[in-house]
């Protein structure tokens, strides 16, 4: 293994991905071993793509001991559900799918209206919905803490009461790599073995792993329209508004998530060495740049999370 | 991008800081300068940041604080309660680092930020030399083992840059970090407002020949640090895969080095075989070291299962495997009380221990340390919440530990309430 080289700190001390990955997969390992029925949220975005890789690493030769599940909002990109269908058929274990379209039809949330409506809050419902359903005591989540500052504060196994919901002042002490998993029925754990990775080392690693990831991260010429500063792509989903002219240009995304809350950057990095060279210059945060849900009020995710979303 | 600037380069190693203090001393200050300077605040986030500053004081100036205090609640009473985590990165590593408060009634959290750190950020203010919270933060950093301290000397700007007024302050604390057993401390007189010595030079401090702070971060060693040598690897999780009759242990290694052909024993039973593989997905290792995550093959049927410690065989492997860990129902550590309610001889809580879960009762308080003084009093009758003291337990199974001065994690546990499921205290086993 070329991984444990370091040329400035001495002989067997092991790059920093490598002490991420290993982080991740006790975390990964712990909540096998300590919660009765785990799942892992898989979107088909480039932080759940990590996920799965180190779950092949703390499992297999087993298979995963939990299934996967995606938070479909009806509204994602195509490209990231053909990826997703491709991915778990590769890996063969189990996907359930927890319907945001369902659970508008059976009338348990109603649908926004107008050109800037979203199910991206619908989500919440959704997931709370099929958490219950399975009887899920703990959920692994792709987020990562220098995503935004409520993350930041929040503790790798973050609890959740029976409604779902994150108590910000009153979380468990998180001390070495000791974790805390205990539920009493009807609570849960998100877990995120991802909260100490940063973007870059989310997409050095993917480098390094040679993971595929769905095309729409790479450069592609694509119909977009400008709105609040970003770019959108034109879509069944989306209304245009007065003064909203569309355009043709070359784009990527830095993340996926429901398109009609998820924006486009302009680029031209067609692979990822250009990629990750992009993401190491930025100047703008991801979520800051192509995410319009934070945009909101300051502590926008923060009472998101109180109302347990991911 | 400046000599600092991030790099796209894999090869760098990781760094885990803690630094705990109150916006006073200028924490937030160096924070922000050290963020800055290897571009890790983004221009929106300082949108953000300046947009909230003018918002609250009505006036121009940033305030960082507001940067890594992230929740509302901190943000109304413009304090720091809980631990913030900050990743910044140059070309030679990437920084975890937990910012902690600094005040008393948040010593848990201080010890939840410092209990993975490499090193700690002492802060002292250059008008004020070495006073209580030094000397608090410095004796909380040696009791969780973080084997190197960086003491910044600030606002040297404020006492005309002078020599003097460092050497006392060095002194001082040399007298404090005397008596702690502390493995290696380093001084840097900075001034975090003007960027002395944080990650350029100065041109005002001539006298001063060592590095700049976050030189010192980036090429600290971390090979000879006194804990972690011999082997140990708590058994985490057993992958079977029945169609190929495999049987591996999984775990993460936390200290040594595990080879295949070692002699080991399995803990508490004792149980002796050998290491047939190291492995992991890409294949298999001559050689897995911490903290790695890896899955480990035994030669023989052995019954190992989560919660037991594999470890040298010291029949065979003699003075080569190390200080063997102790296997007993006793366990005296010194443990940092976490709860309201405070903890009296006889409680009845359950311990995790690496991977093994087992209940616990308090024989006796041995002591208490006064936090001001850092003398200990015997006999407390309770620990209230932030206290540290010296306690014996009893578990209820055999647990494999080893002195927490020789390994942080087999020689670490948490408490755990078992009527509300909370984490109520962290111990270091003694």
């Amino acid at each position: 293994m070329s991984t444990i080289e370091d040329p400035t700190a001495g002989p067997l001390q092991l790059s920093h991905l490598r002490v991420l990955e290993a982080e991740a997969i006790h975390i990964m390992r712990e909540v096998a071993a300590e919660l009765e029925r785990p799942v892992l949220l898989f979107s088909g975005g480039k932080d759940s793509i990590v996920l799965l890789r180190l779950a092949e690493k703390a499992f297999r030769p087993g298979r995963f001991p939990f299934p996967l599940m995606h938070v479909d909002t009806g509204h994602n990109f195509p490209e990231v559900i053909e990826f997703r269908d491709r991915r778990v058929a590769e890996l063969g274990e189990r996907l359930i799918v927890a319907s945001v379209q369902e659970t508008i039809d059976k009338g348990r949330v109603a649908e926004e209206t107008g050109p800037r409506a979203s199910r991206n809050r619908l989500q919440t419902t959704t997931l709370l919905d099929a958490i219950e359903e399975h009887c899920f005591d703990a959920a692994f989540g792709g987020a990562r803490r220098d995503e935004e500052r409520a993350r930041a504060k929040e503790r790798i196994f973050s609890f959740r009461d029976d409604f779902g919901g994150w108590d910000p002042k009153n979380q468990r002490p998180e001390l070495w790599s000791l974790y805390n998993g205990r539920v009493r029925r009807g609570e849960s754990v998100r877990v995120f073995p991802l909260s100490n990775w940063t973007e870059l080392d989310v997409w050095q690693y993917i480098a390094e792993e040679d993971l595929e990831v769905p095309n729409i991260y790479f450069a592609h010429e694509r119909e977009v329209f400008k709105r609040d500063g970003m770019l959108y792509a034109t879509s069944d989903h989306m209304e245009l508004m007065d003064g909203e002219e569309p355009f043709v240009t070359s784009v990527r995304y830095r993340t996926v998530g429901d398109m009609s809350c998820t924006g486009a950057v302009a680029s031209t990095a067609a692979d990822l060495e250009t990629v990750v060279g992009e993401i190491a210059a930025t100047r703008i945060t991801e979520r800051g740049e192509t995410r319009a849900d934070d945009r909101v009020t300051e502590a926008a995710m923060e009472d998101r999370k109180v109302a347990g979303y991911f | 991008m400046g000599e600092h600037g991030t790099m796209t380069t894999i090869e760098t190693s990781l760094l885990r800081i803690a630094t705990a203090g109150s916006v006073d001393d200028g924490k937030s200050t160096l924070i922000g300068r050290l963020l800055y300077d290897s571009k890790a605040i983004l221009a929106d986030q300082l949108e953000q940041v300046q947009e909230a500053s003018e918002r609250r004081s009505g006036e121009g100036g940033l305030d960082l604080s507001l940067l890594t205090d992230g929740l509302r609640a901190e943000r109304e009473q413009g304090i720091t309660i809980d631990v913030a985590y900050r990743y910044f990165q140059t070309a030679r590593r990437k920084f975890v680092l937990a910012d902690t408060p600094g005040h008393v009634q948040y010593t848990r959290n201080m010890v939840t930020g410092a209990s993975t750190a490499d090193v700690a950020i002492i802060l002292i203010d250059a008008r004020h030399g070495v006073v209580e919270q030094t000397r608090r933060h410095t004796f909380i950093a040696s009791l969780l083992g973080i084997p190197h301290l960086a003491v910044c000397v600030n606002k040297m700007d404020l006492v005309g840059y002078a020599e003097d007024i460092f050497d006392g302050i060095v002194r001082d604390f040399c007298a404090v970090a005397r008596g702690l057993g502390i493995n290696d401390v380093q001084f840097f007189p900075i001034s975090a407002k003007l960027g002395d010595n944080v990650v350029d030079g100065s041109a005002s401090m001539d006298w001063y020949s060592g590095v700049p702070l976050l030189e010192h971060l980036e090429t600290l060693s971390l090979a000879d640090d006194p804990a972690g040598h011999d082997a140990r690897f708590p058994v985490q999780w057993v992958i079977r895969d029945h169609d190929a009759d495999y049987r591996g242990y999984a775990g993460t290694v936390a200290g040594g080095e595990l080879r295949p052909g070692d002699p080991v024993v399995v803990l508490p039973s004792g149980v002796r075989t050998t290491i047939a593989a190291v492995e992991t997905l890409d294949g298999e290792l001559e050689v897995a070291v911490a903290p790695m995550s890896v899955t480990v093959r035994l030669a023989d049927n052995v019954d190992a299962s989560r919660g037991d410690l594999i470890a040298p065989d010291p029949a065979v492997a003699g003075e080569a495997g190390g200080v063997p860990p102790v296997v007993s129902r006793e366990i005296t550590a010194d443990v940092c009380w976490m709860a309201g309610a405070e903890l009296r001889p006889g409680a009845r809580l359950a311990l995790k221990h690496t991977t093994s879960s087992v209940r616990a009762i308090v024989d006796a308080l041995e002591d208490v340390i006064d936090i001001t003084t850092l003398e200990r009093v015997a006999a407390p009758e309770s620990l209230a919440l932030n206290d540290i003291g010296r306690v014996r337990l009893r578990v209820s199974r055999e647990l494999a530990v080893d002195p927490y001065e020789r390994n942080r994690t087999t020689g670490s546990f948490i408490l755990i309430d078992e009527a509300t499921n909370e984490t109520v205290g962290a111990g270091m086993v003694r």
